[in-house]
C-alpha cells in the first residue's frame, strides 16, 4: 500500500526529496532558518538570522567590498564614499586632522544614484488618475485579502533621499523601538529631542494610528536635493560611517509604512516587519515563516556587477572567475524551516542544503587535518566534491569574572593573582580541541584577527598565561598557577586562615546535552587547582537578571562585531559602559580609569602607529587584570557541495547572495546518485510478515477443523 | 570524622517510603487475606522473576541514596573541611568507574579512542592516528593480538564467579529454610520442590543475574563496557547513576499524590453535594491544563526560588536534587486527578452498600466509616494504579528531560542519556553505545515494572476490567 | 437533553476561568513583563527606554490583576489579567507577543497538526483492534502468550526510541522519506508517512493489550456462550458479537481524544518539524510567548471539556439506558 503511494507521489528514483518535483533542476540555492526571524524591519532587525533576509532585500547607501581585506568600505547606493566635514563649536569648518575634542559637529554627505527602483509593491500601485491605489482602504476592501499578492496591482517608484531621512527619523519612533536608538541619540544632532516629541505625539493620537514622520523634522538630517542628504554628527565619530553599511540606515518608503499601518492590515500579518519593501537584489515573494520563505531575484533591480580585484589568492581560489558579471546569479532562494541541526545535516548530505556549518559532532565525518595541521575535507566528503572555506570569525567567546564580586573581582592584588592563577589553569588549547574540533584560536585579548589592533605572533601574547619557549608560546605550568594561587592566600586551593576550601560559583544560561560535557570539563580545569567549582544554570531571564544585578561570580559570554573597529571590542570592558547600574554592554563591570582614560584617546584615531600604540596599551592593562579569561576566537568551518561556485566568507557583510552561483544539473545528478532508497528492508519485512503469518494461520486451520470435526 | 553524611531532600523521602513499605509488608504478613493476593504474585514466574529484577534496581537506586562529603586533608590547627562534591555509596563502590575518564569517546571495550587526534609521530611527522585510552585496555601489552583473549578470559573468569555466588546465595536460603522447618537440607529441597513456588524461575533468574553482574563487574575492571561518552565518562557508570533518578521519579510522585488523591477523592464520593461538586471543579481544571505547561512553568518557578536562596542549595547536588524533587512534586499534581476520579467513583458505590448504610444508621462516625470500612475496600484499587503508574513515569522523564523541562542536564538520567545520543546518531560513525545502554537498562527496568503490575494486577483484581479503563 | 447540554456548557464557564487564572499566575510568576520585553528585544543594546516602550505596546504596563490607582469596578478591568483574557471567551486571541495574529496562525496549523493526528488515530485504533482481535482469536495458544509479551515489551520501550530509531533508519539509512519537513497538498504523504508510522508503532503495545481484555471480558458474558451453543462458527462469534459489544467501551474511551487531536502531538511535530499546534505550543513555551500559551491552553481546556461532554452523549447514543439528567 505505501510503496504506490510513494511511487506515484514523486514518480522518479529519489523519495526523500522534500521539495516539489518541477524545482528539480531550477536555478534555486536550498538553505534552511533554525527560528523564525523576529524583525525584518531594517529599523528593528539586529540578530544574525534576520540580517540574512534584510541584507539581500534593503540597501543602505554603503556596503562592504565581499573580496578585500581588511574589511574595507565601498558605496552600494551611494554615489561615492560619504564626504565628512567638521565644524567648531562656532561653525567654522576644520581640517580633516583637526583633535577630536575641537570639533563639535560633524556632518556626513551622501549622494546616492538616481534611477534605482524598488521591488513591485501595492503600496506603490497608482491608479489612471495617478493616486496611489491602496491608500485610505475602505474597511472592507481588504476583505479576501489575507497576502500580499491578493492585491491585484502593483506598481514601484525611484529610490530618492527622503527614503534614507525617513528611515533615520524612524529609528526615533516610539512605534518602532529599534534597539540602537540609545546610541544614535548620543551622537545624531537633535535626536533625543525629537523622540520626546514624536512620543507625545503618538500618546496624543488614538493608538496604532499611523504617526506621519514626515511632518515632524529632524534638525539632525537635512535633504539637499532629490538624491543627497546630509547628517550632522555631535562631536566625531568615525565609526559611523560603517553604521552606513548596516540596514539600520537602508530607506523606507513612507507611502509603504502609511500603506501598512491602515486598519486590519495587522490583523493579516501584513507589516513592514513581516513583508519588507527594498531595492536590493532580491524580494521577499513567500513568507511562511512556519515553512519556508523564498527570495527571488527583483525584476527592478539596478544591477551591479562582480568586483574584478580581491586579495592576492583569490584568483587561485577561483574566485575572480565571475569578475565583471551581471549580479545576481541565482533566481530563487529558499529557505526551509528546520529547527534542529541533525536534519539539516542530514539533509545537506543527502544534497538537499546547498551549504552546511559544521557542529563539533560530524566533525571527524567532515574534516581531516593533514600532515601540515591544516583542515581538509575528509576522504567521504571529498568523493562527494564537497568543499570546505574556513574564516576565522570577527567574535570572540570570553569567560568573565564579575569584577563587582568580593572574592573574584576588584584591583585588590589579592584577587588579581586568583584571576591570573584561573586564567592559566583553564586550558583553552584543550577547550577548543574538545568542543570546537580546533576550529579556535586561543585570544591574548578582546580583540580578534582581522580587526585593526590585533597582534600576531610572539608580540600579541599574553605574559600572564603564555610563556614563549622557542619564541612558540606555550601555556604556563600549571606550578605557576599553583604558585599564583597560594600567593593569593589560598595555598592549595585552602583558605590559608580558615582552610576552608575555596568554592567559585560559575553561572550559565546553557542547558542541554551539550551544556553537560562543557560544564564537566569546566569543573575539571578549576580542580587543578584544587579549586571547587559550582555551576548554577538557570534559564536565559534569570541569567541575564543575575547580570544587571551583579550577582554573577564567573559566566560566559561573546560579542560578535558590529563592524570591523577595535572600539566595538574594547568598548565592553570601558567603565562608563558597565552592565550593573549603567545597563552597558561591559559585562564583567570592569572599571579601570587608565584603561579609561586610553580608550577616549583611541576611540578618535585613525587606524595608525599612533592608534596601534595606544590599543597595545589597553590589552597588556587588561591582561595583567585578568577581568576575562579570554577565550579563544572561534573559527567558521563551512561545507558547500560541488555544484556550489566557490565563495569567500566576509564576516561583516551579510548581503553575499547575490555572489553566488550553482550548476543545477550537477546538482539534480548527484543528487539522484545519493539518494538511491534502499529495498532491501522492505523485501525482508514482507518476508517476515509472512513467516509471522504461517504459523498463525496453521494455528486457525487446526481450529476450524476442530471445530468442523 | 572521614566524611560528612548528606541528606538530600529526595534520600529523605526515599527512606520515608521504605518504612512505610516496611510497615505494610509487616502488617501484610499478620492479616492472612492481605497475606494471599502477594502469595499469589510470588507464585506467577513472571511475577517473581520481576520482582528479582527490581530488587536489584531497588538495591542500586538505595546504595546511591546514601551521600556524604568527603573530608579534605586537615591542617594543623585547623577544623575540618569537607568537600563540596556530595558522593554517594555507589560512587564510592564505583570509585574506578567514576574516576578513569578518558578524552572523549571511546567504543564499548575498546582499546582506543573514537576518534583521532594529530599526535607527533618519532620520525617529526605528525600524523592522524587513534590514540591509546589512559584506561580501557591499559593493562594489554599489544591490544591487536591480547584483545580477544583477554575478553574472553574475563568473560569466563565473570561467568564462574557468577555461578559460584548464585550457588552460594541458593545454598544458603536452602539452608536458612532447613534451620527454619528444622529439617535436613536434602528435605528442604523437597519441600520446595514440590511448594507452590516457582523454583525453576528463581534459579534461573538468579543464575542469570549473578552471571551477567559478575561478568560486567570483570569487564568493567579492565574496560570502558559501554564505551565513553564525549568528555570520556564512563557510559556504565552514567547508566547506573541512572537508575535512582528513575526510581526517585516512578515513586515518589506516587508518595507525593496519593494523600491529595485518597483524600479528595474519598471525600467527593463520600459526602457528595457541594463538596463533591468542588472537588470535581478542582480535577477538571486541572486535567485540562495541558500537562508539559504546568511541568514548564514549575520548573521556571523553582528556578526563581533557587536562585533567590543561594545558602540553602550550597551544592551542586543539593540543586539537581532539588530540582528532581520538585519535578516529582508537580508530576504529581498532573497525575492525582486520574486516580482521585477512580477513587471517587469506587466509594459512590461502595457507600450503597447494604453494611455501610447499616453503619450508617448506627451512627458510626464518618471518619470510622472511611478507615474502616471505604479505605480497606479500596486498597487494591490504589496498589493496582501505584504499580501501573511507575512505568509510565520513568518513561515521561525522558520526553520531559526532551522538552528541556526534565530533570537538571547535569543529572544522570536516561533522558539526558538520550537526549544527547540523538546528537551521537547523527554522527559518522555512529556513536550508538550510549543510546543502547539507556535503552537497555530502561527497558529492563520498565519491562520489569510493567510485568510486576500485571501480576499484581491479576492478584488483586483477576478480572482486569476497572483498572483498564482508568487506565 | 438540550437542557442537560446548556447546563455543561454553563458548568464549563467557571473551569475555563479558573484554567485562565491558573496559567496566568503560573506564568506570571516566573515571568515579569520586564522579562518579557527583554527576551522578545533580544540581547545587543537594549535600553530601559525600550523595554517601557515595548511594555505600553503590548499592554502589560498595567498591574497584573488589581488597579490601585484606578476607581471602582475599574480597578478590576484596567489589569493585565481583564485585558487579555475577556476577549478570548469571543475566541479573539489578539496578537501573540511578536505581532503575529494568533487565530491566524492557528487555523494554518491545525491542518499539519490534524493530517498527522487524525491518521494515527483511526489507523491506530484499527490496526490495535485487529491485533487485539487477533490475540483473543488466538487465547490459550502459545500465539496468545507471546503476544502478550511482545505488547509488555513494546510498552516497555520509551518513545524517543521509536522515534530516533525511526528517523535514522528508514529516512537516514534507507532513504524512503525526507528525514523531516512538511508540504502541502498530495505531497504531504511523503512527509507523513514516517512520523504516522512510528506513532502507531509506539502506539501498538498498551492499545493492543488493553482492547485484549476489553474483548476476553466479553468473550467470557453468557450471551456469547450462548451464541456459541447456537453452533455459530468462531470467526461470527468474534465478528458479530465480542466485536460489536467490546467496540461500545472502546470507541466511548477514544471519544473524549477526538476534540484534543486539534493539539497535535508536541513530541512528534517537534521532532518531525511539522508545523502544526503541537510545534506551536512548545515553541511558544521556550520562546516565553505568553499570548500563545495563554491561547493554546484556553484552547485545550474548552477541546477537553467537550470531549468530556461527547462521552456523555456517546454513552446514551450506545446504551439507551444511560440517562442524561
Amino acid at each position: 500500500m505505501i510503496l504506490p503511494v510513494l511511487l506515484s507521489a514523486c514518480g522518479e528514483s529519489t523519495w526523500n526529496d522534500p521539495y516539489p518535483a518541477t524545482q528539480r533542476d531550477s536555478n534555486t540555492l536550498y538553505s534552511a532558518f533554525s527560528e523564525r526571524p523576529k524583525h525584518l524591519d531594517p529599523a528593528q532587525a539586529y540578530s544574525s538570522n534576520e540580517a540574512e533576509f534584510i541584507a539581500q532585500i534593503y540597501e543602505p547607501p554603503l556596503q562592504y567590498h565581499y573580496l578585500k581585506r581588511p574589511y574595507t568600505l565601498v558605496p552600494l547606493t551611494a554615489k561615492q564614499l560619504p564626504t565628512v566635514t567638521y565644524y567648531s563649536a562656532d561653525g567654522h569648518v576644520l581640517p580633516a586632522d583637526a583633535p577630536a575634542q575641537r570639533i563639535a559637529t560633524s556632518v556626513y554627505e551622501i549622494h546616492i544614484q538616481p534611477g534605482i527602483y524598488y521591488q513591485p509593491h501595492p503600496a506603490f500601485a497608482r491608479n489612471e488618475a495617478g493616486k496611489l491605489r491602496y491608500f485610505n482602504l475602505a474597511p472592507d476592501a481588504l476583505n479576501g485579502i489575507n497576502h500580499l499578492r491578493d492585491f491585484e496591482h502593483t506598481g514601484t517608484r525611484e529610490l530618492v533621499a527622503d527614503d534614507y531621512i525617513y528611515e533615520i527619523k524612524r529609528l526615533a519612533s516610539p512605534q518602532v523601538n529599534s534597539p540602537i536608538f540609545g546610541v544614535m541619540s548620543e551622537y545624531i544632532v537633535g535626536f533625543k529631542s525629537y523622540a520626546a516629541q514624536l512620543k507625545t505625539v503618538a500618546r496624543e493620537q488614538p493608538p496604532g494610528r499611523y504617526l506621519d514622520l514626515n511632518r515632524y523634522p529632524l534638525t539632525g538630517v537635512e535633504q539637499v536635493d532629490r538624491y543627497t542628504y546630509r547628517i550632522h554628527l555631535l562631536g566625531k565619530y568615525p565609526q559611523f560611517q560603517y553604521w552606513l553599511a548596516m540596514p539600520f540606515f537602508a530607506p523606507v518608503p513612507p507611502e509603504v509604512d502609511r500603506f501598512y499601518a491602515q486598519p486590519g492590515m495587522a490583523q493579516r500579518n501584513l507589516s513592514l516587519d513581516w513583508h519588507p519593501v527594498g531595492t536590493g537584489a532580491y524580494w521577499l515573494t513567500h513568507n511562511d515563516p512556519n515553512r519556508s520563505m523564498v527570495l527571488e531575484r527583483n525584476p527592478n533591480y539596478h544591477g551591479e556587477r562582480y568586483p574584478d580585484e580581491g586579495e592576492a589568492g583569490d584568483k587561485q581560489a577561483g574566485l575572480l572567475r565571475d569578475a565583471g558579471k551581471p549580479l545576481p546569479f541565482i533566481n530563487t532562494v529558499v529557505y526551509s524551516l528546520e529547527k534542529e541541526r541533525i536534519p539539516y545535516w542530514n539533509k545537506f548530505l543527502q544534497g538537499y542544503y546547498d551549504a552546511s556549518g559544521i557542529s563539533s559532532d560530524s566533525f571527524d565525518q567532515a574534516i581531516q587535518i593533514d600532515a601540515k595541521g591544516e583542515p581538509q575535507v575528509s576522504d567521504a566528503m571529498r568523493a562527494k566534491g564537497i568543499g570546505l572555506v574556513t574564516a576565522v570569525t570577527t567574535s570572540n567567546q570570553f569567560w568573565g569574572f564579575n569584577m563587582l564580586d568580593s572574592v573574584v573581582g576588584g584591583q585588590s592584588e589579592r584577587a588579581r593573582k586568583l584571576r591570573q592563577a584561573i586564567a592559566i589553569a583553564v586550558d583553552f588549547e584543550e577547550y577548543i580541541s574538545i568542543f570546537a574540533n580546533g576550529r579556535g584560536i586561543p585570544a591574548n585579548g578582546p580583540i580578534p584577527p582581522g580587526i585593526f589592533g590585533y597582534r600576531s605572533g610572539a608580540a600579541g601574547v599574553n605574559p600572564v598565561v603564555y610563556q614563549l619557549v622557542n619564541g612558540q608560546p606555550v601555556r604556563r605550568p600549571i606550578s605557576d598557577a599553583r604558585r599564583l594561587l597560594a600567593e593569593a592566600g589560598y595555598p592549595d586551593g585552602r583558605d590559608a586562615k580558615t582552610g576552608a576550601p575555596l568554592v567559585l560559583y560559575f553561572d550559565t544560561a546553557a542547558s542541554g546535552p551539550d551544556a553537560k560535557s562543557r560544564l564537566d570539563w569546566m569543573s575539571k580545569q578549576f580542580a587543578k587547582l584544587n579549586i571547587q567549582l559550582v555551576v548554577r544554570s538557570s534559564d536565559y531571564n534569570r541569567f541575564q537578571d543575575k547580570m544587571r544585578r551583579g550577582t554573577e561570580q564567573l559566566f560566559e559570554w561573546g560579542w560578535n562585531a558590529d563592524y570591523p573597529d577595535p572600539e566595538n571590542f574594547l568598548f565592553l570592558l570601558y567603565g562608563p559602559n558597565m552592565k550593573v547600574g549603567k545597563n552597558g554592554e561591559n559585562s564583567a563591570n570592569y572599571n579601570n580609569p587608565d584603561y579609561d582614560r586610553l580608550f577616549d584617546q583611541m576611540k578618535y584615531l585613525d587606524n595608525g602607529p599612533q592608534r596601534q600604540a595606544i590599543i597595545d596599551q589597553m590589552v597588556t592593562l587588561l591582561q595583567h587584570d585578568s577581568p576575562w579569561l579570554f577565550g579563544y576566537f572561534p573559527k567558521a568551518f563551512s561545507l558547500r557541495h560541488a555544484w556550489v561556485s566557490p565563495s569567500k566568507p566576509n564576516l561583516m557583510a551579510n548581503n553575499t547572495l547575490k555572489y553566488r552561483r550553482i550548476d543545477p544539473a550537477l546538482r539534480d545528478k548527484l543528487r539522484s546518485d545519493w539518494n538511491r532508497p534502499v529495498l532491501w528492508p522492505l523485501v525482508l519485512l514482507l518476508l517476515a510478515g509472512v513467516a509471522a503469518i504461517a504459523p498463525a494461520l496453521w494455528v486457525w486451520r487446526q481450529r476450524e477443523r476442530g471445530k468442523a470435526r | 570524622m572521614m566524611f560528612r553524611p548528606v541528606v538530600l531532600w529526595t534520600d529523605a523521602l526515599i527512606f520515608v517510603l521504605l518504612a512505610v513499605i516496611l510497615l505494610f509488608a509487616v502488617y501484610v504478613r499478620r492479616h492472612a487475606h492481605l497475606r494471599a493476593p502477594w502469595r499469589g504474585v510470588l507464585r506467577s514466574p513472571a511475577g517473581l522473576a520481576s520482582a528479582m529484577v527490581l530488587a536489584v534496581f531497588v538495591v542500586i537506586g538505595l546504595l546511591d541514596s546514601l551521600h556524604y562529603r568527603p573530608a579534605l586533608p586537615v591542617q594543623s590547627g585547623q577544623s575540618a573541611h569537607y568537600g563540596v562534591e556530595v558522593l554517594s555509596v555507589l560512587d564510592r563502590l564505583l570509585t574506578d568507574l567514576r574516576t578513569h575518564t578518558e578524552k572523549t569517546y571511546s567504543a564499548p571495550l575498546a582499546t582506543h579512542l573514537y576518534a583521532r587526534e594529530t599526535r607527533l609521530q618519532p620520525d617529526g611527522h605528525s600524523a592522524r592516528v587513534y590514540p591509546r585510552l589512559e584506561y580501557g585496555g591499559a593493562q594489554l601489552a599489544d591490544p591487536q593480538s591480547d584483545w580477544i583473549a583477554d575478553i574472553e578470559r574475563r568473560i569466563a573468569i565473570g561467568s564462574a564467579k557468577g555461578l559460584v555466588l548464585a550457588g552460594v546465595l541458593l545454598l544458603i536460603a536452602l539452608a536458612g529454610r532447613a534451620f527454619k522447618t528444622r529439617t535436613g537440607l536434602a528435605q528442604a529441597a523437597r519441600d520446595i520442590k514440590t511448594g507452590a513456588l516457582p523454583w525453576r524461575t528463581v534459579i534461573v533468574m538468579l543464575t542469570l543475574l549473578a552471571v551477567s553482574g559478575c561478568v560486567l563487574a570483570e569487564l568493567a575492571a579492565g574496560y570502558h563496557v559501554f564505551g565513553t561518552d564525549k568528555v570520556g565518562q564512563d557510559v556504565l557508570y552514567g547508566t547506573l547513576k541512572s537508575i535512582r533518578t528513575g526510581l526517585v521519579i516512578g515513586t515518589l510522585t506516587t508518595l507525593v499524590m496519593l494523600p491529595f488523591a485518597l483524600l479528595l477523592g474519598i471525600t467527593a464520593g463520600y459526602f457528595r453535594g457541594w463538596v463533591d461538586d468542588a472537588i470535581q471543579y478542582i480535577y477538571t481544571t486541572l486535567n485540562s491544563i495541558p500537562g508539559v505547561l504546568l511541568i514548564a512553568a514549575a520548573v521556571l518557578i523553582m528556578q526563581i526560588y533557587i536562585e533567590a536562596h543561594p545558602d540553602v542549595f550550597d551544592t551542586a547536588a543539593a540543586r539537581t536534587d532539588f530540582r528532581l524533587l520538585f519535578l516529582c512534586l508537580i508530576l504529581g499534581v498532573t497525575s492525582w486527578t486520574g486516580l482521585c476520579r477512580l477513587l471517587r467513583g469506587e466509594t459512590l458505590k461502595l457507600r450503597e452498600l447494604d453494611y455501610i448504610q447499616a453503619a450508617t444508621a448506627f451512627g458510626v462516625s464518618d471518619w470510622r466509616i472511611i478507615t474502616r470500612h471505604i479505605l480497606p475496600n479500596l486498597q487494591h484499587l490504589v496498589l493496582i494504579s501505584v504499580v501501573m503508574d511507575f512505568s509510565g513515569l520513568v518513561l515521561a522523564e525522558a520526553v520531559l528531560s526532551y522538552v528541556g523541562v526534565g530533570v537538571d542536564p547535569a543529572m544522570h538520567s536516561w533522558g539526558n542519556m538520550i537526549n544527547s545520543a540523538r546528537l551521537e546518531m547523527a554522527r559518522e560513525p555512529v556513536v550508538w553505545w550510549q543510546l543502547t545502554a539507556a535503552f537497555v537498562f530502561m527497558f529492563a527496568l520498565v519491562l520489569a515494572a510493567n510485568l510486576f503490575a500485571d501480576s499484581v494486577r491479576d492478584a488483586f483484581d483477576p478480572r482486569g476490567k476497572r483498572i483498564d479503563v482508568y487506565e | 437533553m438540550i437542557a442537560y447540554l446548556l447546563r455543561r456548557i454553563a458548568y464549563a464557564l467557571p473551569i475555563l476561568l479558573g484554567v485562565n487564572l491558573i496559567t496566568f499566575a503560573l506564568f506570571f510568576v516566573v515571568n515579569t513583563p520586564d522579562d518579557m520585553a527583554r527576551m522578545h528585544l533580544g540581547m545587543k543594546r537594549v535600553s530601559v527606554d525600550a523595554i517601557s516602550q515595548w511594555k505600553a505596546e503590548h499592554g502589560y504596563d498595567k498591574p497584573l490583576l488589581y488597579n490601585d490607582s484606578a476607581a471602582g469596578f475599574s480597578q478590576l478591568t484596567d489589569t493585565i489579567f481583564y485585558a487579555k483574557s475577556a476577549r478570548m471567551f469571543a475566541l479573539d486571541f489578539g496578537a501573540s507577543d511578536d505581532g503575529r495574529d494568533i487565530w491566524n496562525e492557528i487555523k494554518v496549523r491545525a491542518g499539519p497538526s490534524l493530517a498527522i493526528a487524525v491518521p494515527v488515530f483511526v489507523i491506530g485504533l484499527l490496526v490495535n483492534i485487529t491485533f487485539a482481535l487477533l490475540m483473543v482469536f488466538f487465547r490459550a495458544t502459545y500465539l496468545d502468550v507471546w503476544g502478550v509479551v511482545l505488547c509488555v515489551a513494546l510498552m516497555s520501550i520509551s518513545g524517543l526510541f521509536y522515534i530516533i530509531l525511526g528517523q535514522f533508519l528508514i529516512a537516514k539509512l534507507w532513504h524512503w522519506v525526507p528525514i523531516s519537513g512538511f508540504s502541502s497538498g498530495i505531497d504531504a504523504l511523503r512527509f507523513l508517512l514516517l512520523p504516522v508510522l512510528v506513532s502507531i508503532g509506539a502506539g501498538i503495545g498498551s492499545g493492543a493489550r488493553w482492547y485484549r481484555t476489553i474483548f476476553l471480558e466479553e468473550i467470557g458474558k453468557d450471551y456469547v456462550r450462548t451464541a456459541r451453543a447456537k453452533g455459530l462458527s468462531e470467526r461470527r462469534v468474534l465478528f458479530r458479537h465480542v466485536l460489536q459489544n467490546g467496540m461500545i467501551p472502546i470507541l466511548t474511551g477514544a471519544v473524549v481524544v477526538l476534540p484534543l487531536l486539534f493539539m497535535g502531538s508536541l513530541i512528534t511535530e517537534s521532532f518531525f518539524g511539522i508545523p502544526g499546534l503541537g510545534s506551536y505550543t512548545i515553541d511558544a513555551i521556550q520562546s516565553q510567548d505568553f499570548a500563545i500559551v495563554r491561547a493554546m491552553v484556553f484552547i485545550g481546556s474548552a477541546l477537553y471539556i467537550v470531549g468530556l461532554l461527547l462521552t456523555d452523549i456517546s454513552y446514551t447514543l450506545v446504551d439507551p439506558r444511560v440517562r442524561l439528567q
